[in-house]
């Protein structure tokens, strides 16, 4: 495998998995908005 | 109108069912195939700019689209549209994000049955001491619906119908209850199986070769991929390439983004989730289907095969063969996590694509979630049993190509104008924005006003005139002549030069060259032709003992058209024909449920 090739895809791969995962721990820490929100395990009476 | 009754159990939740619908088997068949058949690291480039130039717009604004269209009781995109603008039409346009989802899940449960039915096989060790040429075989033998590989009658038919019934009983149990449970699970085992097969992909090596094989090497797979070309930017060809293989890995265009979206409230956000969802998909596509099909293929079977023979069908007839080089157990446990992982990557898709007429048969004539789902599931099968049956006689592919291509790019392109420049970008770039968990970059305002609809519509352009060959370069300095595969090649049946007529008392022959072969299997005669020099295999017949008579005898030479047998035939271009006024018929018989859904508003005074 040449070296181009090599950073290529290690750039490319570890840049995606970095975005991937700032993105979706971004969502985990944001609080939730009060109520009445979109999602319902959250709510105290089930809709 | 409905009220909102129906809602999504967590914000992680939707994600997962968002990605799940994004993920499916084009993230670990289509991207590399495309990637290699594009030029290997020239692809990946292109691919990049075409995901932030019209990927993450497209997701905001179907998102957007969608929650718009959730404040007012819309989870269906006609009367989204319709509630975006004054001009009638535009509902049935949206006809379009139901009728796209129903065709396109006709076939895709079956595809799905395939995976399911080939874990089966992969526990059973069905595949153990099979050659490659029969695994090849096996998958033949099991799309055509009169044989049976297991003992089952009609299996294919059997599978397919398990596989739908499923699909519809996860859907009977509402968003949070089944379709957000599915990609709970679904998801994050895809990604733990994906893995596992990618660390295989990743250090094969060259442990795989057999001996004399100088190209059997899986890094020089990952080289041919990942190796940058500069030069092939130039190329048109490797840009729409980049730009269709973005479209189709997101599920934009579909209807179902929007559907899912609708149940967001409005001051919930949407553009962290649509980022997050996107670039899992984006995960799935660049990091694990990048690594497992093409590698693990080249290491094996070498590079010089791959590159003649990447396609879907790898999955089926390829990748069995190469696990069993695993042993007993890690071939089983290969062949599990490989079709396990594809069922997955299809069932979180198929779902999403109930949800759209659900959603238009609670809001509009008021059905229950159960009787929405059934009712799913029974237009499916009535559109999908002759893609089932008739899947050899190309029904199947005809689907693939106006339900899952052309309406995908024809919905993307009239949403994204709709959006930018009817409902008006400043009004869009508001809902983008509201709510929003992350500061959405002001460079993407002139960007879905300008860029966004017009790669879209090269991207149309470039699909009705595509010039022969896909040679740009040539048609742009030498004229332009369409080629078979553009929709207009495809609507004048350009491709079809023998056997033209529906039915005939002969069966011309689409090659010329030397008959090899004469031979029977699975109850047919086949008649093989290949090269008249050196014998390559240029295509195979099949023809009925019972209704069917051979003109030719092994070692005679064909021409173009001639007679190669006699009897009773009905043409493929009849089953083509068919599959399209099947297809007509669906969206019809939508338009006139939005048709008496307008009139049902009127008499209720929902109108203004």
């Amino acid at each position: 495998m040449s070296t181009g090739a090599f950073l290529m895809m290690v750039a490319v791969q570890l840049a995606t998995t970095i975005i991937t995962g700032f993105f979706f721990w971004k969502v985990l820490k944001t609080p939730p908005r009060p109520e009445p929100d979109s999602y319902s395990e959250n709510d105290e009476d089930p809709r | 109108m409905s009220n909102q009754t129906d809602s999504w159990g967590t914000r992680v939740g939707l994600i997962l069912a968002m990605a799940g619908n994004a993920v499916g088997l084009g993230n670990f068949l289509r991207f590399p195939v495309q990637a290699v058949q594009n030029g290997g690291g020239a692809f990946i480039i292109p691919y990049l700019v075409c995901f932030l130039l019209m990927g993450i717009p497209l997701l905001w604004i179907e998102w957007s689209v969608g929650r718009f269209g959730g404040r007012f009781g819309n989870h269906s995109t006609p009367f989204i549209l319709d509630k975006m603008t004054h001009r009638k039409f535009w509902k049935y346009f949206g006809v379009f994000g139901i009728f796209t989802n129903i065709a396109v899940a006709a076939y895709y449960c079956y595809i799905e049955s395939w995976t399911l039915s080939y874990v089966y096989h992969s526990l059973m060790q069905t595949f153990s001491g099979m050659s490659q040429t029969g695994i090849a075989d096996f998958f033949n033998g099991y799309t055509d619906v009169e044989h049976s590989t297991t003992g089952i009658p009609y299996e294919a038919v059997v599978f397919y119908l398990i596989c739908l019934f499923l699909n519809t009983w996860i859907l009977s149990k509402g968003l949070s209850g089944g379709v957000e449970k599915v990609a709970k699970i679904g998801m994050p085992l895809l990604i733990a199986f994906g893995f596992i097969l990618a660390l295989r992909g990743w250090t094969l090596g060259d442990s795989g070769a057999t001996a004399g094989c100088t190209d059997c090497n899986s890094f020089l797979g990952l080289d041919f991929l990942w190796r940058p070309e500069f030069t092939s930017l130039a190329d048109p060809k490797v840009w729409l390439a980049a730009a269709g293989q973005i479209f189709f890995t997101l599920s934009v265009g579909m209807g179902t983004i929007q559907c899912y979206a609708a149940y967001v409230r409005k001051n919930d956000d949407i553009a962290l989730n649509a980022m997050s969802a996107g670039w899992m998909n984006g995960f799935v596509e660049i990091v694990l289907g990048a690594s497992i099909v093409i590698p693990i293929a080249v290491g094996y079977l070498g590079l010089d095969w791959v590159k003649e023979n990447a396609g879907f069908a790898m999955a089926f007839q390829t990748m069995p063969y190469l696990f069993q080089k695993w042993g007993a157990f890690f071939g089983t446990m290969a062949g599990f996590m490989w079709f396990g992982l594809l069922f997955f990557a299809g069932i979180t898709s198929s779902l999403a694509m109930g949800t759209p007429w659900m959603g238009f048969m609670k809001d509009e004539f008021g059905w229950n979630i159960k009787k929405g789902a059934w009712s799913f599931g029974l237009l499916v099968l009535i559109m999908g049993l002759p893609t089932v049956l008739f899947y050899q006689e190309g029904v199947f592919d005809e689907y693939d190509y106006w339900a899952g291509t052309v309406s995908l790019v024809v919905f993307a392109l009239a949403e994204t104008i709709l959006f930018s420049w009817i409902f008006g970008i400043d009004r869009g770039w508001e809902e983008i924005n509201m709510g929003a968990d992350m500061k959405v970059p002001s460079i993407y305002k002139p960007i879905i006003k300008y860029v966004t609809p017009l790669l879209l519509l090269l991207v149309f352009l470039a699909a009705l005139f595509t010039p022969k060959d896909n040679n740009w370069k040539r048609a742009f300095s030498d004229g332009w002549e369409l080629d078979k595969s553009s929709i207009i090649g495809n609507i004048t049946h350009q491709g079809i030069e023998v056997n033209k007529d529906y039915f005939a008392d002969f069966f011309e022959s689409g090659v010329a060259g030397k008959v090899n072969r004469i031979y029977e299997e699975r109850n047919k005669v086949k008649m093989e032709i290949g090269d008249a020099t050196t014998g390559a295999k240029l295509a195979t017949y099949e023809f009925s003992p019972l209704k069917h008579a051979l003109q030719f005898r092994e070692g005679d030479l064909v021409r173009k058209a001639d007679h190669l047998a006699t009897g009773s035939f009905i043409n493929k271009v009849f089953y083509t024909d068919m599959a399209r006024l099947y297809l007509i018929a669906l969206f019809a018989f939508i338009a006139y449920m939005v048709h008496k859904a307008t009139k049902k508003r009127a008499l209720e005074g929902h109108l203004a």
